[in-house]
């Protein structure tokens, strides 16, 4: 049975309002910002937070939250896209470019394994937060990252799906191997190139 | 015909608009044709699937707000930015057609073989199932007693209003407004707290029967509430609702 | 969105094609036994979580990979349907 079309009925954005060539496929445009979440928001006190590196169960290098407020900042306006098939065009974030953490530990690792306050992970090739593409992002829209949106800080890797881009994120680890992390263990794809559409595994 | 019944619940099936009521500025009342349905208890939901032209489609769960026996109805709060809601509440009309699949949910329903005494508290749109749980107590002769206590904005933003006030006399109907209150209101003001529900909540050891309806903080914070003066967990149903 | 286990009636229909949300969850973390109706739901995202009201580990996650459900159930120790009620 083919569904019957509703009359008059049609998605919230439509083609013809945004500038297609800044949709990867099968996105469209939306001027709100969804909040979606594996979890219930976390609430950890500034002065108890941390960001920290790790490798093989050891932590090299931790951060405090003046520590990290120390580091140099920059503003950054991305495009963002989610799996769930919304993009938000010319996003504003503020944050720490990822590579400011990992240069002050020596490390050769080939993956990096994102990890945040409530056990939410996401698994990233390390070439992928070098220089100019993620960044610990602790500002958005000129204003300190909310809760909802992953606030205090999150990770921000834009040229992948937004699952990637870990809210309340706490820190890497630095891994030889590659490891799923939560939505990939699920069934969403390894990588999560928007631009490729590889939304889940073996796309 | 019970094979009848659980393909009806199972699969989709296409409903045609019959009709639409506007209950309040922003809500919309609907009543669905639903040749093969088979029958829902007062509590239950729905669920709506939409198919644009273009083939995208999109899906949102409703209260039932008609009661066992009747004809189906779903009432619709439209949400200002809401894909769904805009279109069933400004532009669905009768003829036009739908999928539905359901009914759903046989938690979070009431029939007079549950018994009471019936503690129904509802938040905004949170009144709809519970406006069915209502009339199927009214139907059905039931004996329990029952109260209301129903959480809106303002006055215009009640829904249902005539028909939840000719309950007088039988269930105890009870308003609270939140944000304003006409001249010479002498109902509740504000909030549901612990003071409120001191006046209009079934002492804990006349086991009553509490359904708590509307948004998730809304419904926490009443359970909470209800916990508090003794409710027991088990008899303390509720129902989150969400934006769409 | 964080709604409760009402939300996925539908869901769980499609999955278990049987009515679920009065049925019985046993929580494998710890050991909280609640229904369906009553646990908390994540929807909209990814896929759909469902936690445990009482400790917060994850009961049950749904995905739909091209169209087709996968379904975690690790997070439950049992799961007990109630018998039809029609």
């Amino acid at each position: 049975m083919t569904s019957p079309v509703s009359r008059g009925f049609h998605r919230l954005s439509r083609p013809g309002d945004a500038l297609s060539g800044r949709l990867p496929p099968g996105q469209h445009a939306t001027a709100d910002f969804p909040v979606l979440s594996a979890g219930p928001t976390p609430h950890t006190p500034l002065h108890e937070w941390t960001f920290s590196i790790r490798r093989a169960g050891e932590t090299l290098r931790t951060w405090t939250w003046p520590e990290f407020m120390d580091m140099p900042a920059e503003t950054v306006t991305v495009d963002i896209h989610c799996v769930t098939r919304w993009s938000k065009l010319g996003t504003v974030w503020r944050g720490v470019p990822v590579p400011a953490f990992l240069d002050q530990v020596a490390h050769d690792a080939r993956y990096v394994v994102a990890f945040s306050d409530g056990g939410y992970t996401s698994n990233l090739p390390a070439q992928d937060v070098t220089g100019g593409q993620a960044w610990v992002a602790f500002g958005y829209d000129g204003q300190p990252l909310p809760p909802e949106h992953g606030g205090p800080a999150r990770l921000l890797v834009p040229h992948l799906y937004f699952w990637k881009s870990a809210k309340w994120v706490r820190g890497l680890d630095l891994l030889d191997h590659d490891q799923p992390g939560f939505w990939e263990t699920y069934g969403y794809n390894n990588y999560g190139d928007p631009w490729r559409e590889q939304r889940y595994a073996g796309d | 015909m019970a094979g009848t019944a659980v393909r009806g619940r199972l699969s989709w099936q296409v409903a045609t608009v019959a009709s639409v009521t506007d209950e309040t500025d922003s809500v919309r009342t609907i009543a669905l044709d639903l040749p093969d349905w088979p029958g829902h208890h007062a509590g239950q939901h729905l669920d709506v699937r939409l198919t644009a032209e273009d083939g995208y489609s999109a899906e949102r769960s409703y209260s039932i707000a008609s009661a066992d026996g009747e004809s189906v109805a779903i009432t619709v709060e439209r949400l200002a930015d809401g894909e769904v809601s805009p279109y069933l509440t400004r532009e669905l009309r009768p003829g036009d057609q739908m999928e539905v699949r359901g009914p759903i949910g046989d938690w979070f329903t009431w029939g007079p073989e549950d018994g009471g005494p019936l503690l129904l508290i509802a938040g905004g749109s949170g009144v709809v199932p519970l406006r069915a749980i209502l009339r199927r107590w009214q139907r059905s002769g039931s004996n329990v007693p029952a109260r209301l206590l129903y959480s809106s904005r303002s006055l215009e933003d009640v829904i249902y209003r005539q028909e939840l006030d000719q309950y007088r006399g039988s269930a105890e109907v009870r308003y609270t407004l939140t944000r304003r209150q006409p001249a010479g209101w002498n109902g509740f003001a504000g909030r549901v707290d612990d003071a409120m529900l001191a006046r209009i909540a079934w002492p804990a050891s006349e086991r009553p029967l509490a359904f708590i309806c509307g948004p998730t903080p809304f419904v926490e914070a009443v359970a909470e509430l209800l916990v508090a003066r003794h409710y027991h967990g088990s008899r303390v149903k509720t129902e989150r609702f969400g934006g769409a | 969105m964080m709604l409760d286990g009402n939300a996925i009636g539908g869901l769980l229909l499609d999955i278990f094609a049987t009515e679920m949300t009065s049925a019985e969850a046993t929580c494998a973390a710890c050991g909280a036994v609640s229904p369906v109706a009553e646990t908390t739901v994540y929807l909209r995202g990814p896929g759909t979580v469902v936690r445990c009201r009482t400790c917060a580990s994850i009961l049950i996650v749904v995905t739909t990979v091209h169209g087709r459900n996968c379904v975690d159930l690790s997070g439950l120790q049992a799961l007990h349907a109630k018998a039809a009620s029609d």
